[in-house]
């Protein structure tokens, strides 16, 4: 049984002028214990989303969530929101896109760390303090005992989002969902934090689900990829496979699109590749491959048809019609 | 990397999996459209304005609604009860109280469409000057300022205090007292747009200020004006009835809501319909348009319509 | 920050200042001979004569409003025309049914009204949050007279619950004092009460919306904390200041309220006041009022640090 089950995933919204927005529409992937997943994919195709459902964030209404999500063999949909309670911040943990507004500001940095264990783990004022302090350490922050009596603003962007780590990771989670982590940070500081989490992977060792459009990231730290479009899923496979033969027309556009560092130094210059056209609107359903609108390969079968996901390799999946599938053994 | 990829003829319909379709978890609803889509989507427009359409009816009407003359005097039949010669009763002077009431109706409603169109004028004005004219902005601002913190039905007051009762002095009282809300409003808006670089690049251009007021910042204003105006108006209406309720508004002479319930307060122990008719008169008019101006709130701004 | 008290404070005197002017000069603005307006329609040549001594109105503006700040900032805010007496004495009398009738009111109405909000913007849209928008625009709608009118015909006619009219001092017990005040308090509180429901309501709405919110619940966070550890303090100062901005109508409705019931207070002597045209009186209530008013916000200003440690001075 894998830590983490996501079947037939929708999550849909309901929009102000009475539509609906299908922002994730029957997605499908799973996490073992200890494992890293990343979800790439442009903004809009559904990730955060995706995040956000796992904890059952999403505000209901307008939002709406069917299919299941079992975390270790429990279906999150079906709990109740106290018992959903005990899970957030617990076992399950998020590191949110933003450390520049997800921190409160009018809550010191030892009260935000602290609550989780206050919450959780039931322990006294003095001790969560003491435990945030620990945390601060452990993430990198100097001075820890100076910190824990600051607030959000008295920090940069780089050091809030250890704090955030150091919040997600206070009471010992077996999952962390880290929804574009380093998106909002300078490169030298992403390099810092993403060396940090990999470094906490190992001494924690929780499985992590990482949320991100850059591709960079992806190759780092995750094991297994999945690329998402329209709310959907559309490739997955091991992090080196996806990087050396994508299969899906979109996960291709988007390796083209990524300019290769040197590139333009050993005279093999590559147009940079970029993909043509709009990610389609998710408040209509759509017929046929949800990327045909944009695939230079698109037939009047794509159109029409739309493509199941479909093993092309061994543990290589992708939704494609005309992708070649290799021979897969048994 | 094309190579992945096979030509268009490679794969036929049969050779396909075709991915099984989403179920629906929602299902889409249609708004209605047109005037009475809107009026159902802004439910409180459509109730205040009816309301409000009814009372100024009402005070159109007044003297084919079954009313007799407000101000004749009858000291034989005072304080009757309500009864079918007299609906609402009579006072102490014994005047039919439902007549006086209908009649009622237009004094409150001229106070309150009175201040809220002057103090609007009047406010535009002086937020436009302040909001362009950077050496006039900080006097005008204190004053203001020095304005508003005199509370407002207080304001009223002293000046009615000093001169004689009549509905010009009450409006020209309560519009006083309005127009710091206004002034402010309009040259915050004013203010705003200045930073916009849309308005900067028309002050650039050699735009002269009057152009820019008319297309730029009074299509800006008007929205944020016209919900102001008709809150105005409601609180226009309740001062003047404060105002007439503590003798410092509308003559004695003339019929107004204020004036009945100041009339039945020495009687309303024992004799409580004389206040609770003009009473209910003046709520029932003062939540249209309160509704009224909740209603334009939300459908002309709709961001600040999850707001208030 | 002791600096900043400083320059706020002194800000305050330019307001204060403006205020005088205008109170001073409504005599000037006022169509007529001032003189002759406050005598009334009744009044001798005489009697006119010796208002105009008593109110120097035989010299110029600027002397005149000169000697007469000057006369205030000793705290002497001349004599009423009506009763002879000084009417710092006279304000003296009153003060104390006023401000406790105020501070009642404060009290009750902060704490129904931001409980109020906070649940309606946390079930936004639900029955409760549009009960409590109901509330609000009726709040708004039905004037505290008639607000008085009504709960002292049933609670205090109908049921005999409490007393129908009048005071009594503090200094009798607090039983007494308080079942004077419940009603005028409920009366006078309905305005503002919608008043601070609402901003609680907006600004909640609006801080519910921000990502520490969503890390809060991510942290598995129960709703109360969530609301009131979380949220309510973000949404502290523009409910305080709005608490402070109302102020104003609980001074305005005080006149009233104690009309309807008859509460020998501030408000019954500025009502007495104009109808005698007793214009020492009027003013010297105005200037309070407002200076209270002034105080008051200034004070709200001063308490923003207390609630969002990004506010230093």
């Amino acid at each position: 049984m894998a830590l983490l089950e996501v079947e037939n995933l929708q999550t849909h919204f309901r929009t102000p002028d009475g539509g609906v927005n299908r922002a994730v529409d029957g997605l499908s992937f799973s996490v073992e214990a200890g494992e890293t997943v990343a979800i790439v994919g442009e903004s809009g195709c559904g990730k955060s989303v995706t995040s956000m459902s796992i904890l059952r964030l999403i505000p209901e209404p307008p939002g709406k969530l069917a299919g299941s999500i079992r975390f270790e063999g429990r279906d999150l949909l079906k709990l109740s929101e106290r018992e959903m309670r005990a899970i957030r911040g617990n076992e399950i943990s998020m590191i949110f896109q933003e450390p520049m507004t997800s921190l409160n500001p009018v809550l010191t940095i030892g009260q935000q760390i602290g609550e989780a264990l206050r919450l959780h783990q039931g322990l006294s004022k003095s001790q969560a303090e003491a435990k945030a302090v620990e945390m601060l350490t452990l993430v990198g922050i100097p001075a820890p005992a100076k910190r824990v009596k600051e607030y959000p603003h008295q920090l940069s962007g780089g050091m809030r989002q250890r704090v955030m780590i150091a919040i997600a990771l206070a009471c010992n989670p077996k999952l962390l969902i880290a929804d574009e982590p380093t998106t909002a940070l300078d490169v030298t500081i992403q390099a810092q934090i993403l060396d940090l989490m990999r470094d906490l992977k190992r001494t924690v060792g929780a499985a992590i689900v990482l949320i991100t459009h850059d591709l960079g990231v992806v190759a780092e730290v995750a094991e297994r990829v999945i690329v998402m479009y329209a709310g959907r899923k559309v490739e997955e496979a091991r992090v080196e496979d996806l990087f050396r033969t994508p299969k899906h027309p979109y996960t291709q556009g988007l390796l083209g699109a990524v300019p290769k560092l040197g590139s333009s130094l050993d005279g093999t210059t590559e147009r940079l590749a970029e993909i043509p056209g709009l990610v389609p609107s998710l408040k209509q359903k759509i017929q046929g491959c949800v990327f045909a609108s944009r695939c230079p390969y698109a037939t009047d079968l794509c159109r029409e048809v739309a493509p199941a996901l479909e093993e092309k390799a061994p543990r290589h999946v992708a939704a494609c019609h005309y992708a070649v599938k290799e021979a897969v053994a048994a | 990397m094309s190579t992945t990829i096979l030509p268009p003829g490679a794969v036929s319909r049969r050779d396909v999996a075709a991915a099984a379709p989403t179920p629906d978890v929602m299902q889409p609803k249609q708004p209605r459209k047109g005037f009475l889509g809107y009026l159902m989507r802004h439910p409180t427009i459509a109730f205040g304005g009816a309301l409000l359409l009814l009372m100024i009816g009402v005070a159109v009407f007044a003297p084919f609604l079954w009313t007799k003359d407000p101000t004749a005097l009858a000291p034989v039949m005072r304080t009757r009860d309500p009864s079918a010669a007299h609906w609402f009763g009579t006072d102490m002077l014994g005047r039919d109280v439902y007549s006086r009431v209908l009649y009622g109706t237009r004094v409150s409603l001229i106070v309150g469409f009175g201040v809220a169109f002057f103090a609007s004028v009047i406010g535009l004005f002086i937020g436009l000057v302040s909001g362009f004219v950077r050496w006039a902005d900080s006097i005008i601002m204190r004053v203001m300022d020095g304005l508003m913190s005199i509370p407002s039905i207080l304001l009223a007051i002293a000046l009615m205090a000093l001169t004689r009762g009549s509905v010009g002095n009450v409006i020209l009282a309560i519009t006083v007292a309005e127009i710091p809300r206004v002034s402010r409003l309009v040259r915050g808006v004013v203010l705003s747009l200045r930073e916009q670089p849309y308005v900067d690049a028309a002050v650039a251009c050699g735009t002269r200020t009057p152009v820019i007021i008319w297309r730029h910042i009074l299509p800006n204003t008007l929205a944020p004006m016209t919900v102001q105006a008709t809150y105005i108006c409601a609180s226009a209406m309740i001062t003047e009835a404060i105002l007439s309720f503590i003798g410092a508004g509308t003559p004695p002479i003339i019929p107004s809501w204020g004036n009945i319930m100041a009339e039945g307060r020495a009687l309303w122990q024992v004799k409580p319909y004389i206040v609770f008719f003009p009473a209910i008169f003046l709520s029932i008019t003062v939540l249209a348009v309160n509704l009224l101006g909740d209603g334009l709130r939300d459908s002309l701004d709709p961001r600040a319509a999850k707001r208030v | 920050m002791f600096a900043y008290i400083v320059r706020r404070v002194l800000a305050t005197i330019p307001v204060m200042a403006i205020v005088a002017l205008f109170v001073f000069s409504l005599l000037y603005i006022a169509p007529g001979d001032p003189a002759a307006v406050i005598a009334g329609d009744q009044a001798t040549p005489a009697d006119v004569e010796r208002i105009r001594a008593s109110l120097g109105l035989d010299r110029p503006f600027l002397v005149r409003f000169g000697e007469w700040v000057f006369r205030i900032l000793r705290g002497d805010l001349g004599v009423s025309i009506f009763t002879n007496l000084p009417v710092t004495r006279m304000i003296a009398q009153r003060i104390e049914p006023t401000l406790s009738l105020m501070v009642v009111t404060l009290f009750l109405a902060i704490s129904i009204a931001v409980p109020m909000g906070v649940v309606a913007a946390w079930k936004a849209g639900s029955w409760i949050d549009r009960a409590v928008m109901a509330f609000a625009v009726l709040g708004f709608s039905v004037p505290v007279f008639v607000v008085g009118y009504l709960l002292a015909y049933y609670f205090a006619l109908e049921l005999d619950w409490f007393p129908v009219q009048g005071y009594t001092p503090f200094a009798e017990g607090l039983g007494p004092w308080l079942s004077n005040l419940v009603l005028p308090s409920v009366a006078l509180g309905g305005v503002y009460i919608a008043l601070i429901a609402r901003i609680t309501r907006a600004t909640m709405l609006e801080v519910l919306q921000q990502d520490y919110i969503r890390t809060a619940r991510a942290k598995g966070a129960g709703q109360g904390t969530m609301l009131f550890v979380h949220a309510l303090k973000n949404a502290a100062v523009p409910i305080v200041t709005v608490i402070g901005i109302g102020v104003a109508l609980l001074i305005g409705g005080a006149v009233v309220t104690e009309s309807v019931f008859a509460i020998p207070g501030l408000g019954r002597l500025t009502v007495d006041a104009i109808l005698r045209r007793d214009y020492p009186v009027i003013q010297g209530v105005i200037l309070l009022f407002s200076f209270v008013y002034v105080l008051v916000n200034l004070l709200i200003d001063l308490s923003y640090t207390l609630f969002d440690p990004r506010i230093r001075y």
